[in-house]
């Protein structure tokens, strides 16, 4: 038996994981704040919202996902037995529809008839668009307009969802403006508005709520590890930008204390260039988006721009669970280069039949060497968190396949 | 004590709404700047608001976005705002300033090293957008260490049982934002907005400056009526942006008299 322990217990009543978190919003905002945590505290016990969730999620998103053994990567790394959670087969083909369900279940149920979220390559946006068109709710996506040009496919997606797509043209027109713009439009119309944040970042209680929606991942890999194997991992492994899907996998093994939890960053093209978006490796505490967490950022406090090669990386902060868990050794963050995450696609691709993200690409980067350091009795799982379909343009430009 | 209460004292007593104006430290340049805050001061200001520019201003329309861009650009930072204030001072001792920006680039800087610094400078107040009476604690007690005002926004949102925490500590003045929505977008009705007043200064025991949407004399004659001062920036900015300093401080001439005639 597991018991809870000081890494599980988190946020106090404040929304704070240690020194990180919080809530730090326009005073227009702290009333909707406080009455999305009061509702959120109320319908995550209340079992026609849990039952609600857990239909919608077998029944639409398709869970659980199953837990698949990796058996030519394995042999390919020579080392611990690789295993994947295949959150990639979830509707949508990543993980962020778990959240964006949960999310906008509680929309309904606080009375909102207004959908708004952020997105950067348009994964959250088309989940968010998704659940909104089958629940009915009017829904506006806030995007980068440099993201906007390079992500085509999914703006087409999210119009034929009926989502209304701002291009948002102030700052660099990438996902920390996205979220600005988001941020604006929900202190202009708070009441009827609810704001489906994208990741585990964002005021008290979003890191929180959002961790909760994703921890289905960790929840459903564990159970499924005892049962396939007996025993639990050695590791579990996942990459951040925001860190949903690592903090979605890693909660319901915080108390397990024998299972590493390494989660890996990017790292651009070298954490000794100015362009990578490796938050905790590369960057210091702050306060942005509503919360004190680390942030890639210049000496007099304003904030840099990402770069990885997934655009779903590239986001300047982490949320404030990963900077806690990163200050008291729970987990251990890593990072790779755009280079290994291509190789990854690659690999991952030709021996496993699998094309993943490039998110989750960057992940097996580090499960390479893990799988070394472990060798052959080692178990490691990772968390597939979406498919590769929507980066198949931008890795055909960078190996310089012209489509 | 800092020249604020003084400053919103005398307004009382001669039965005039203040003009508080909102300059971007550093748009284009620092010299700009100078000469805006003492241009402003000349004209009638009664109290100038020195924003500090931030990469990710989330509460700002886009004119105040597009200045905070254009003084990073032009290299400005906190240090450079705070050399401003003390250029401003030696011309310039009886006009409060009160510095007005985001956490985080105070937070870089260190709250108890900024507080320092802009008490040393000769700054009166600091208004922190992102940090409400929730987070204040660290911010707060460095700004009262120094003897400087942390001066509080208020919004339509602030309902009765939440208005008294958010005043709690604050002192100089309480910014009521008349609307909600990001700065430079159109303000709110005058009768909601005569309401909200009379609320917040009853529960703060302080005066009350509108802002949000302010952007002819006008309509600042008609918030005079009802609030201790007029806050305007966007207006302020995007002529300073379109048409330069003379029709800026033009324009802040106008409004300035439209506060002070108001009554």
């Amino acid at each position: 038996m597991t018991q809870p322990n000081a890494f599980s217990q988190q946020p106090d009543a404040e929304g704070r994981f240690g020194q990180f978190g919080g809530r730090y919003v326009a005073e227009t905002l702290m009333p909707n704040i406080l009455a999305l945590e009061e509702a959120y505290e109320h319908y995550k016990n209340d079992p026609d919202f849990i039952a609600e969730f857990e239909e919608f999620s077998r029944d639409f998103v398709g869970r659980p996902s199953p837990l698949y053994f990796a058996e030519r990567l394995t042999e390919e790394f020579g080392g611990a037995k690789i295993w994947f959670k295949r959150d990639e087969l979830n509707h949508t083909g990543a993980h962020k529809i778990n959240n964006c369900l949960g999310q906008v279940l509680l929309a309904k149920r606080m009375g909102k008839t207004r959908i708004i979220a952020e997105t950067g390559a348009g994964q959250h946006g088309v989940a968010t668009a998704t659940v909104a068109a089958r629940f009915g709710l009017p829904c506006e996506v806030f995007m980068g307009a440099t993201d906007v040009k390079r992500q085509k496919p999914n703006v087409f997606r999210m119009n034929l969802l009926g989502a209304k797509i701002h291009s948002v043209t102030s700052g660099r027109g990438t996902l920390k403006d996205a979220m600005n713009e988001a941020l604006r439009d929900w202190v202009t119309y708070p009441d009827e508005t609810f704001y489906v944040i994208g990741t585990v970042a964002g005021p008290h209680p979003y890191p929180a709520m959002v961790r909760d929606f994703q921890s289905v991942i960790g929840r459903e890999a564990r159970e499924q590890m005892l049962e396939r194997i007996g025993r639990l991992p050695d590791a579990a492994v996942a990459c951040i930008g925001g860190g949903s899907n690592a903090m979605g996998l890693f909660h319901p093994f915080l108390e397990d204390e024998d299972v590493r939890l390494i989660g890996v960053e990017a790292a651009g093209k070298g954490l000794d260039t100015p362009d990578h978006a490796a938050s905790l490796n590369g960057g210091r505490p702050g306060i942005l988006h509503g919360n004190k967490t680390y942030l890639l950022q210049d000496e007099d406090g304003q904030i840099t721009e990402g770069h990885s090669i997934s655009a779903g990386l590239d986001y300047p902060g982490i949320g404030p669970e990963h900077a806690f868990l990163h200050d008291v050794g729970r987990a251990e963050y890593r990072s790779a280069t755009d280079a290994e995450a291509l190789e990854m696609f690659q690999l991952c691709s030709k021996k496993e039949g699998i094309i993943p993200a490039l998110e989750p690409a960057h992940a097996l980067a580090r499960v390479r060497d893990l799988a070394k350091e472990l060798g052959k009795d080692g178990v490691i799982l990772m968390n597939m968190c979406g498919r590769g379909d929507k980066d198949v343009f931008s890795v055909a430009e960078a190996l310089g396949v012209e489509l | 004590m800092t020249r604020l209460a003084p400053t919103f004292a005398a307004l009382k007593s001669d039965n005039r709404a203040g003009f508080v104006a909102y300059v971007m430290a550093g748009d284009p340049d620092a010299d700009t700047t100078l000469k805006m805050m003492q241009g402003l001061a000349d004209k009638g200001a009664d109290v100038l608001e020195l924003g500090v520019p931030f990469t990710d201003p989330m509460a700002d329309g886009p004119t105040i976005q597009r200045a905070a861009i254009r003084a990073l650009e032009g290299g400005t930072t906190l240090k450079g705002v705070l050399a401003l204030v003390k250029r401003f001072r030696e011309t310039h001792m009886d006009t409060p300033v009160v510095l007005m920006g985001y956490a985080n680039p105070f937070f870089a800087y260190g709250f108890e090293d900024f507080a320092r610094d802009a008490a040393a400078a000769g700054a009166d107040g600091v208004i922190c957008v992102d940090i409400p009476p929730e987070e204040d604690t660290e911010l707060r007690s460095a700004l009262e260490g120094q003897g400087l005002s942390f001066v509080r926004l208020a919004a339509p949102t602030t309902d009765d049982k939440r208005l008294p925490q958010v005043v709690a500590h604050t002192s100089g003045f309480v910014y009521y934002v008349s609307t909600t929505g990001v700065t430079g977008a159109g303000s709110g009705a005058t009768g909601d907005i005569e309401a909200a007043v009379a609320r917040v200064r009853a529960a703060s025991g302080l005066p009350v400056a509108v802002g949000f949407g302010v952007k002819t004399p006008e309509r600042a004659t008609e918030i005079g009526k009802v609030a201790d001062a007029v806050v305007v920036g966007s207006a302020i900015v995007d002529a300073l942006a379109t048409d330069g300093v003379d029709q800026a401080l033009h324009l802040a001439g106008s409004l300035a008299d439209a506060a002070h005639s108001a009554r």
